[in-house]
C-alpha cells in the first residue's frame, strides 16, 4: 500500500468534507424554511380546529374528512364536498390549459431562438426574460388596464371599428387564462430553448434527406430530442398554476374561487385551519405526483439517447 | 488631539446628529388599506416626535391570524366591533383604558356604552360607516333604495355589478332581504339565502376591492360597498348615487385598540387621545369618508361631507340599519360553509 493512494483517498474524504459544508448552508434553509413549515401543516391538519381560527392540539381526522366530504349543512346527509372538488378540478384544468397554451406558443417561439446564429441568440433570450423585472402583482394589475372596458385594447379596436361595443374580457375566464399564459409563458421558453439548443440540426437535415416531410420531421425528431425540455418546461408552467392566487384573484375579479383562494378562505374568514392544511397537503401531493411523472419521463427520454 | 481622535471624535459628532434628528421613539400602526390619513399621521409625528410606521391589511381575520402568530412588531391595530370581543377573549389588547383619558369627553355618548366594548376600557372609535348601494345614475334610473339592485338585479345591471368580498356583510343584506334576523341557524331561511346568492351571484361582474376607481370610470353599474368608499367615488363623477337597501344594512365601527405586546405603549396612548381631539378626528373622517364619533368634528370637515347622502341616514331608512355583531361559533361555521357554497 503506497502512501499515494493514501492521500488521495485523505484528499477525497477532504474533497467529500468539503462539500458537505459548502451545502450546509443551503441544507440548513432548505429544512428550516421549507420542511420545517411543511411538518407544522402536517400536524395541524390532524388537530381540531379552534373557534376563531388557528388550532387546538386534539387529534382530529376533521381536516382530512372535509377535503372530500362534507355533511349538508341544512340535512347533515353525508356527501362528497362537490364545493372544494368544483375548485380543485377548475384549478387542475386552468393548470392544463395554461400548459397546453404556453407549449403551443413557446415551441415555435423557442424554435426560432435556438436557429438564430449564435452571437443573437442571447440577446433573444434576454429579450423573453425581462417581463421577470417587473413584480408579478404589477405586471397583473398592469393587465387590467390593457383589456378593461375602457382599456388599451378595448379602445383600439373599437378606433379601428373591428367592434362598436367593448368586449367584456375582464374578469372573465378568459381574462385569468389570458393572464395566466402570459405570465407563464417564459417558464415554458426558457427550457424549451436550453434542450433545443442542443438539438444537432445535422439529424434533422438527415430526416430530410431521408424523404420525411415536415412534419414527420417535427414529430419523430425534433420533438423526441427536445422531450426533456417540453417536460421540464411542462412542469414548471403546471406548478405554479396550480397554486395561483394572485392572478385568479385580480383579474378573475375574485368570483371564480380557485384552490389558492379556497385555501387562503380557510385560514381566513372560514376559520377551518385544519382543512387549510389538508387542503395544502393534498395540493402538494397532486404536484409531487406530477414530478414523479417528470422524473420518469426524463429518465427514459434520457435513456433513449444517452 | 491626534488625528485619530479627531476622526473619532468627528465620527460620534457625525452619530450624535443623526440619533437628534432622528424621532424620539417609534409607532408601528396596523390598520385597513386606504383607511389612515397621511395628513394626521404627519401632525402626530410632528407633534410627538414620533416615527409612525402604518401598514395594510385586507380583512378582519388576516390582521388576528397576524397578529396571533406573534412577531409582529405593531403597537395599536383597528379591528371591526364584531371582532373585539374575539380580540379581548384571547388576550391579544392591552386594557389601556381610554376613558380615562383627557379627550375622552369628546366621544359621542352612542359610541361610549357599546356591547363589543362597554364603557370603553380597550377602544377608541376609529370610523364607522355601513354598507349600501352605490349606482351610476346613468345606466339606471330606478328604485335604488333595497337590495334588489344586487340580489336580484335588474336586466339594465346584470353583469355591471360589484359586490364587497366581505361574507358577513353579504349575508346579512341576503338574510335581512329574505325576512331574516342577523345570526339566526333557521335551516329553510339559511337555505333560501345560500340559493338567492347562488342565483345572483352569476349576473354579477366581479366581488372586489377596486369600487373607488371603477365605480366612477364606468366599469360597475351598481355596487354593494361601503359608503365611505362610495362617496369618493361620487366626488370623482357626479352620476354616481347612494341608496340604503331598505330590507336592512350592516353597519360597522372599527376601533383603534393598543396590543398586549406593543413595544411602544406610551406613544400608542398618545396616539389614542390623539385622535380622541375633534380636529384629528376630521382629518381622519376627511381622507377616508367614513364619520368618525366625536363630538365637535363636524365643525372641521371639508364642505364636500357635510349633508353628504352617504353620511346623513335619512329618517325613513334609520330603522333599516343595524350592527353588525358577532355570531357564535356554531353559526359562523354555517355561515362559511354557506358562502364556500356560493363561491365554488
Amino acid at each position: 500500500m503506497g502512501s499515494a493512494a493514501d492521500a488521495a483517498r485523505r484528499a477525497e474524504s477532504e474533497t467529500t468534507r468539503r462539500r458537505w459544508l459548502l451545502s450546509a448552508p443551503a441544507l440548513v434553509i432548505i429544512f428550516v424554511a421549507a420542511i420545517g413549515p411543511l411538518f407544522v401543516m402536517l400536524a395541524y391538519s390532524f388537530m381540531t380546529k379552534g373557534d376563531y381560527g388557528d388550532v387546538k392540539p386534539i387529534f382530529s381526522l376533521d381536516g382530512w374528512f372535509s377535503v372530500l366530504l362534507q355533511r349538508d349543512i341544512f340535512d347533515d346527509t353525508l356527501s362528497l364536498a362537490d364545493a372544494n372538488l368544483i375548485i380543485m378540478w377548475r384549478s387542475l384544468s386552468l393548470s392544463a390549459i395554461t400548459t397546453a397554451a404556453t407549449l403551443i406558443l413557446g415551441f415555435p417561439t423557442a424554435y426560432f431562438i435556438a436557429t438564430r446564429p449564435r452571437e443573437t441568440r442571447e440577446m433573444w433570450v434576454f429579450l423573453v426574460t425581462i417581463p421577470f423585472w417587473t413584480n408579478l402583482l404589477i405586471r397583473t394589475f398592469a393587465m387590467q388596464q390593457v383589456i378593461r372596458n375602457e382599456g388599451i385594447l378595448n379602445s383600439l379596436l373599437m378606433w379601428l371599428r373591428v367592434i362598436n361595443e367593448p368586449l367584456p374580457i375582464m374578469y372573465t375566464d378568459w381574462a385569468v387564462l389570458f393572464g395566466m399564459v402570459y405570465v407563464y409563458l417564459p417558464l415554458m421558453v426558457l427550457p424549451l430553448y436550453a434542450s433545443m439548443e442542443k438539438l444537432d440540426f445535422r439529424l434533422v437535415e438527415a430526416g430530410y434527406d431521408l424523404y420525411a416531410g415536415r412534419l414527420a420531421v417535427l414529430r419523430r425528431v425534433i420533438i423526441p430530442l427536445v422531450k426533456p425540455g417540453i417536460v421540464a418546461g411542462s412542469i414548471l408552467v403546471f406548478i405554479p398554476s396550480l397554486g395561483a392566487y394572485v392572478i385568479p384573484r385580480v383579474l378573475g375579479g375574485g368570483k371564480t374561487m380557485m384552490l389558492g383562494n379556497l385555501i387562503e378562505l380557510q385560514f381566513g374568514a372560514g376559520r377551518n385551519w385544519p382543512l387549510g392544511a389538508a387542503m395544502s397537503i393534498t395540493l402538494m401531493a397532486v404536484v409531487m405526483i406530477a414530478l414523479l411523472f417528470y422524473v420518469r419521463n426524463a429518465a427514459r427520454a434520457g435513456g433513449g439517447h444517452g | 488631539m491626534t488625528w485619530k481622535m479627531k476622526a473619532a471624535a468627528a465620527a460620534l459628532a457625525i452619530l450624535g446628529s443623526v440619533g437628534t434628528a432622528a424621532a424620539e421613539g417609534a409607532l408601528n400602526i396596523y390598520n385597513w388599506g386606504d383607511y389612515t390619513s397621511p395628513e394626521m399621521i404627519k401632525k402626530f409625528e410632528q407633534k410627538y416626535d414620533v416615527k409612525v410606521t402604518v401598514t395594510d391589511y385586507d380583512s378582519n381575520d388576516t390582521a388576528l391570524a397576524k397578529i396571533r402568530a406573534g412577531g409582529h412588531g405593531f403597537d395599536i391595530v383597528v379591528p371591526s366591533a364584531n371582532y373585539i370581543p374575539i380580540w379581548i377573549k384571547e388576550g391579544l389588547l392591552l386594557e389601556s383604558r381610554p376613558d380615562q383619558m383627557e379627550n375622552f369627553k369628546n366621544v359621542d355618548e352612542r359610541w361610549v356604552n357599546v356591547p363589543w366594548d362597554p364603557g370603553r376600557h380597550y377602544s377608541v372609535p376609529w370610523q364607522w360607516g355601513f354598507s349600501g348601494i352605490g349606482i351610476n345614475k346613468k345606466m339606471y334610473s330606478g328604485d335604488i333604495n333595497t337590495a334588489a339592485i344586487f340580489l336580484d338585479p335588474p336586466k339594465e345591471l346584470v353583469g355591471k355589478i360589484n359586490v364587497e368580498p366581505e361574507m358577513n356583510d353579504v349575508l346579512f343584506a341576503a338574510i335581512k332581504y329574505l325576512g331574516g334576523e342577523w345570526c339566526t341557524d333557521d335551516k329553510v331561511l339559511l337555505k333560501k339565502v345560500r340559493d338567492k346568492l347562488i342565483e345572483a351571484k352569476p349576473k354579477w361582474l366581479a366581488m372586489d376591492y377596486s369600487v373607488t376607481e371603477k365605480l366612477p370610470s364606468g366599469d360597475y353599474a351598481a355596487v354593494y360597498y361601503w359608503n365611505g368608499a362610495i362617496m369618493r367615488a361620487r366626488l370623482k363623477n357626479p352620476d354616481v348615487a347612494f341608496g340604503y337597501p331598505k330590507e336592512g344594512y350592516p353597519i360597522f365601527m372599527d376601533s383603534a385598540t393598543i396590543l398586549k405586546d406593543a413595544k411602544n405603549v406610551e406613544n400608542a396612548k398618545k396616539f389614542l387621545n390623539f385622535i380622541m381631539e375633534p380636529e384629528n378626528a376630521a382629518l381622519i373622517s376627511a381622507f377616508a369618508k367614513y364619520a368618525n364619533g366625536i363630538k365637535g368634528s363636524a365643525a372641521f370637515l371639508p364642505p364636500e361631507m357635510k349633508d353628504a347622502p352617504e353620511l346623513v341616514i335619512p329618517a325613513q331608512y334609520e330603522k333599516a340599519g343595524e350592527f353588525l355583531k358577532a355570531c357564535s361559533p356554531e353559526v359562523s361555521q354555517l355561515y362559511a360553509r354557506i358562502w364556500t357554497d356560493v363561491n365554488k
